[in-house]
């Protein structure tokens, strides 16, 4: 099969992972925030499979399977977090959390 | 401890007194007491003078304790505690015991009803402790103790009735405006000690010789220096705007202090540094002229005062006019004769004015009295006698005084003509504006004294107070009349002085000189008496003061005290409320105000808000990146 | 090891104090008077009986190794410029503690406990011949000395208090620098760490390098004497204190930065400050107649008497940048004078205070009439504050000008306008507190006033009459300029 040009690979990724950080930024819903989080998560391992394929070696899948446990894990608690979060102040706005201020 | 030493004690034992169980004391007691110094005081001047005249060396010193040594790298000079009595020092504590003593008198019983009279005779012989100290001191640093010394006492008495606004501000500009010669004596002392090493009189003088010629720069700065605390002393131009406003304190303390001794000591200094302004004619020169405007623009300024004390005060002011003028013109010996008889007559005419403003009943300003003549006749012959000395007629210590003055104005090297005619022209002055206060307050109709019927009851009560006022003013009159016999040998003190002079020619002076002097106090009684005929008429029942604005401007002192408010007062005044909170500190306090700032910036990033923090991060991030990349 | 046991007793009894007064109240004050009486005999009596008669050299009294490894050593020494600033020390500690008899009612033993140790560090500051251990007592006097401002001060404590001590740590830091520097310079030089003063004064330090050592240290004690344009903490601290608090400052604290002058900057960098020499002198020029005419603008009596201190010590850095014998005397006798009157001028405030509760001046006025003793104590100390001669202010100032006329004459002449200028300021708050018309009716002195007011103003005029008491024993050893 052709192989795909590493820089496009990259360049899709970084592309992803703007959007997703973005996401996160401009995103008010603590549920959005955490699917922003996916796909920066997701971009990042784009990058590293292109990367493993550039370089024909079979790390870029290990680091792969490495990341998506951790996004998994990562949702666990962010989702239980998120249920508290409802129960507490029936809202998801993120911006509520704010009392550490300096 | 021998006479000498002991001299200044007296009083000051009786200050101590008095300061400490002030309002515990009678008024006998209190009085006692201070008179009874005095009395000491002037007793131990006469056996001391005395002893002056008996011995070989025309002086008495007497050593108390060192006070200090000045080492330097040439060597060190020790500054003792020391009186050093000569023949001018003799004058000197003559007046001011002599006089004192009799004003102590007169005092004593003019603040007799005063509730504070013992702290009142407490200052008036701590002022004659400061000023004995000032006149005896062998040193400069001493003298400059007793200068201070007395610019305190004055400031005190000045300043006696505290309560009142006008007589706190009073005090505080005289004491300030002499502060001011102060320092430029001061200055004078360091240049002094700087070039000669030395600050004993007797010692500075010899230094001076061998060290100076005549026109030494050295000579030169420091006399101009020592002039300029003459000058703040004995009001002279152009630190003179103190004196009229001093009035404010009570007549015996205008009489000691502003006629007969603080104000001479700035005469007193001059003389007693003669050998160093000997050296420096051009100073001698600007204190002739200095002496010459001053005698001119008091004499003018007493035209037109309204109140009785304050054409004393002017007069004042010009008859020291006098006394720098001969002392500037080389007649040293000339100006201290004229020292003391000033002091006589001077206490008198202060004193009998105290007396008649005390008769009615504090009223001092000229255009309410009138025609006291008939009501007070004992005050008005003395007021006569002391006008008459004053105005330098013939046979009157005043007279033998001014004429000795003006007879080495002519030709002098260091005055000349110009001063001899101001000198005539200011004569002229003194006898007129000495008969428009005599027509004002004692002849004309009597305007304004009601209220003199029932005070005379009252002053017949207290026969003793009544008494107490009259001796010394009898005592004082018959100085002023006869003092002029007094022969002065001051001849051991200025003896490089009088060989200077002697070299001075006499024989090219015309010959109307004296004459001219003589009949020039005439011209001005008979010029007054036509001029100021409506004073001295029955008729007039008002006479209203002149408000026109030369008489404004004189009457103002010839706008000096104006002058000095918009130049120095009010933009000293000005600066220093501007900056009252101190620029500096608002500065400085500019990086107390930057930490804050930060303290706010940084305060308001720690919002506690998540998604400004992700922001942040990211664009620290990036911001790495780039420089990194860079 | 006399000076050892002095800073030892002051802390004991501080301490004492502050417990025996949670036993029983107002036993403080009378623990601290009998300490600190007994404290001032007791030197005042080693100093007559001890074995050396002649303290014209430095003495070392204690030297033991600290830190080892810095070679950093506890070594005391003293002469008689340290004994002379440590009677003076000794003595307004006594007046600090009549003084706050009746003023401290809050926290007494808390207060006296700082009191005394502030006094400790003083003590050690003056008797310090290792640079460490003098770094180590300069911050140690502040620290109790903030606690003073910031606890029973007036309305402003806390801002004074911070501001004091934040301008002092400023500088100290910079002085650290310059001491670790030239630490490490000896340690070039000769091979080994130290920090002991005769050794420095041994070394020769190029004059590139002194400049800026000097400089550090200079700049620590400017703002400790103070000197314009680092003066600005000393009103606020001085207002703001309790009126102990305002007397030891005045009365020793400034002190301290001439004593660093003295000792430090003249005598361990001579050719460096001979360069620094024309600049000092403007700077304290500039402080008399500035500090002059800002204590005429105050309407604050405390505020009025501060700026008075930073005119008053601008002679005392005129005289000691003189370089020459009669100008040295000069500084030693202001120095003296000085602590004695302002300590009185702030008594006097702190009496004033506690009668009408207001250091406004507009709110005063011919307290005379009424307290008429309080009032002749007020001339005379106002009297000391525009240099009477009789008084030791004026040997002081006399002294200081003659000697620095010989190497600065034009300053000189415009540093004796600051006479008018004090003048100025010294009638104008006699006159304005005590003449005029009456506003309130006071209640003259009490014994214990007396006692304060009458012991300064003896002092005053013993030393004015007979300074040679003084005089005798501060001679220069310096390089005349």
């Amino acid at each position: 099969m052709t192989t795909i040009a590493l820089t496009h690979v990259l360049i899709l990724a970084s592309i992803l992972f703007v959007i997703g950080f973005v996401g996160v930024i401009v995103r008010k819903n603590t549920l959005f925030m955490l699917m922003s989080l996916e796909v920066m998560l997701n971009a990042v391992g784009v990058a590293f499979i292109g990367a493993g394929s550039a370089w024909q070696q079979a790390d870029g899948q290990v680091m792969f399977i490495l990341i998506l446990t951790l996004a998994a894990a990562e949702v666990a608690v962010g989702l239980a977090l998120l249920i508290n979060m409802q129960r507490r102040y029936r809202s998801l706005d993120i911006d509520i959390l704010a009392r550490m201020r300096g | 401890m021998s006479l000498l030493a002991l001299l200044p004690f007296y009083p000051l034992i009786s200050f101590l007194i008095l300061i400490s169980f002030g309002k515990k004391l009678s008024w006998q007691l209190a009085s006692t007491i201070s008179i009874g110094a005095m009395l000491l005081s002037a007793g131990s001047s006469a056996v001391l003078i005395n002893q002056l005249g008996n011995s070989e060396s025309q002086l008495i010193t007497a050593h108390l304790w060192s006070w200090f040594s000045l080492t330097t790298t040439q060597g060190s000079a020790t500054i003792n505690v020391a009186f050093y009595l000569d023949a001018l020092s003799a004058v000197m504590i003559a007046v001011v015991t002599g006089v004192g003593l009799l004003i102590h008198i007169y005092a004593a019983a003019y603040m007799k009803s005063d509730e504070n009279f013992s702290r009142f005779m407490a200052y008036m012989n701590l002022f004659i402790v400061a000023m004995l100290i000032l006149v005896l001191a062998d040193n400069l640093v001493l003298l400059y103790l007793g200068w201070e010394g007395v610019g305190l006492c004055s400031f005190l008495l000045i300043g006696f009735w505290y309560q009142e606004k006008a007589n706190v501000l009073a005090a505080r500009k005289a004491f300030i405006v002499t502060r001011i010669g102060d320092t430029s004596m001061a200055i004078g002392l360091f240049l002094l000690f700087k070039s000669l090493a030395q600050l004993t009189i007797v010692d500075v003088n010899q230094a001076a010789q061998l060290s100076w010629k005549i026109g030494d720069a050295d000579a030169y700065w420091i006399a101009l220096l020592l002039l300029g605390g003459a000058v703040g002393k004995s009001a002279q131009l152009p630190l003179q705007t103190w004196l009229p406003d001093a009035m404010a304190g009570p007549t015996p303390v205008s009489a000691l202090i502003h006629a007969a001794t603080m104000v001479t000591a700035g005469v007193y200094l001059i003389a007693r540094m003669h050998e160093v302004f000997l050296l420096a004619p051009e100073v001698m020169t600007y204190t002739a002229w200095l002496g010459a405007l001053t005698l001119l623009l008091a004499g003018v300024a007493a035209l037109a005062q309204h109140d009785i004390k304050r054409v004393l005060a002017y007069s004042t002011m010009s008859q020291i006019g006098y006394m720098m003028l001969a002392l500037g013109a080389g007649a040293w010996s000339a100006g201290v004769f004229h020292l003391m008889t000033h002091a006589f007559f001077k206490a008198l005419l202060f004193l009998t004015a105290g007396s008649v403003i005390l008769a009615l009943h504090h009223q001092q300003n000229l255009f309410k009295m009138g025609g006291l003549f008939k009501k007070l006749p004992v005050e008005s012959l003395l007021f006569i006698i002391g006008l008459y000395c004053l105005v330098a007629l013939p046979g009157s210590s005043g007279f033998f005084s001014k004429e000795a003055i003006i007879a080495e104005l002519w030709s002098s090297p260091t005055a000349g003509q110009g001063l001899w005619y101001c000198a005539i022209l200011g004569a002229l002055l003194t006898s007129i504006y000495s008969c428009r206060l005599f027509f004002l307050a004692f002849l004309g109709k009597a305007r304004g004294n009601s209220n003199l019927e029932q005070h005379q009851d009252g002053h017949q009560e207290n026969s003793s107070q009544g008494h107490l006022l009259r001796l010394p003013l009898i005592l004082l009159a018959l100085l002023s009349l006869f003092g002029g016999l007094i022969s002065l040998d001051l001849s051991s003190v200025f003896s490089s002085a009088i060989a200077t002079q002697a070299q001075t020619n006499f024989i090219n002076e015309p010959s109307w000189l004296h004459t001219v002097a003589i009949v020039t106090p005439f011209i001005g009684i008979v010029f007054s008496w036509f001029y100021f005929k409506s004073y001295r008429e029955n008729s007039c029942d008002n006479i209203k003061s002149s408000t026109g604005a030369i008489s404004t401007f004189c009457k103002s002192g010839l706008g000096f005290d104006r002058l000095y408010q918009y130049v120095l007062v009010r933009p000293y005044c000005c600066i220093a409320k501007i900056n009252r909170r101190d620029i500096i500190d608002q500065v400085l306090m500019l990086s107390a105000w930057y930490t804050k700032l930060w303290y706010e910036v940084l305060s308001a990033s720690q919002n506690g808000s998540l998604r400004w923090y992700a922001a942040v991060i990211g664009i620290g991030v990036v911001g790495l990146a780039g420089v990194v990349a860079l | 090891m006399m000076i050892t046991l002095l800073m030892v007793g002051l802390l004991l009894s501080g301490a004492l104090a502050w417990y025996v007064e949670g036993k029983k109240v107002h036993s403080a004050r009378w623990v601290a008077l009998v300490s600190t009486v007994f404290l001032l005999v007791y030197f005042v009596l080693s100093i007559i009986f001890s074995s050396q008669q002649n303290y014209s050299e430095l003495t070392v009294l204690t030297r033991v190794t600290w830190i080892d490894a810095f070679h950093i050593e506890y070594a005391l020494a003293i002469d008689y410029l340290s004994i002379v600033l440590l009677m003076l020390t000794l003595f307004l500690a006594i007046i600090c503690v009549l003084v706050s008899w009746h003023e401290i009612q809050e926290k007494a033993g808390f207060y006296y406990f700082n009191l005394l140790a502030a006094i400790a560090g003083i003590v050690g500051v003056f008797c310090a011949v290792d640079l460490f251990l003098f770094f180590f007592f300069w911050e140690v006097m502040l620290l109790p000395m903030t606690a003073l401002i910031a606890i029973w001060g007036h309305e402003h404590r806390q801002f004074a208090a911070i501001k004091f001590f934040i301008f002092t740590q400023v500088s100290s830091l910079l002085m650290l620098v310059a001491i670790i520097s030239t630490a490490y310079f000896h340690y070039q030089a000769v091979g080994q760490l130290s920090f002991y003063y005769q050794d420095w004064l041994a070394l020769d330090i190029p004059l590139e390098l002194a400049s800026y050592l000097m400089f550090g240290f200079f700049i620590a004690f400017a703002v400790k004497l103070p000197s314009v344009p680092v003066h600005s903490w000393l009103p606020d601290a001085h207002t703001q204190a309790p009126t102990a608090g305002s007397v030891l400052l005045a009365g020793v604290l400034l002190k301290t930065g001439a004593y660093g002058l003295i000792r430090f900057v003249i005598f361990l960098f001579p050719e460096a400050s001979h360069q620094f020499a024309p600049v000092a002198a403007v700077l304290a020029v500039v402080s008399i107649l500035y500090g002059a005419k800002m204590a005429f603008a105050q309407t604050d009596f405390k505020r009025l008497v501060a700026y008075s201190s930073i005119s008053h010590m601008g002679f005392v850095m005129l005289a000691v940048f003189s370089f020459n014998e009669i100008a040295y005397q000069g500084a030693i006798v202001t120095l003296i004078a000085h602590g004695l009157s302002s300590a009185a001028l702030f008594s006097l405030a702190g009496m004033i205070y506690s009668r009408i509760h207001s250091r406004d001046l507009n709110d005063m006025g011919g307290f005379f009439k009424s307290a008429p003793r309080m009032g002749g104590f007020a001339l005379a100390f106002a009297g000391a504050a525009f240099g009477l001669p009789g008084l030791a202010n004026f040997i002081g100032e006399f002294f200081s000008l003659v000697g620095a006329f010989s190497a600065f004459p034009v300053l000189v002449v415009f540093a004796a306008f600051g006479l008018i200028g004090s003048a100025i300021y010294g009638m104008v708050l006699f006159q304005t507190t005590f003449q005029g018309p009456a506003t309130a009716t006071l209640s003259d002195l009490s014994l214990r006033e007396i006692i304060i007011s009458a012991s300064l103003l003896m002092l005053l005029i013993i030393f004015g009459l007979f300074p040679n008491i003084i005089l005798q024993y501060s001679h220069y050893i310096g390089v005349v300029l």
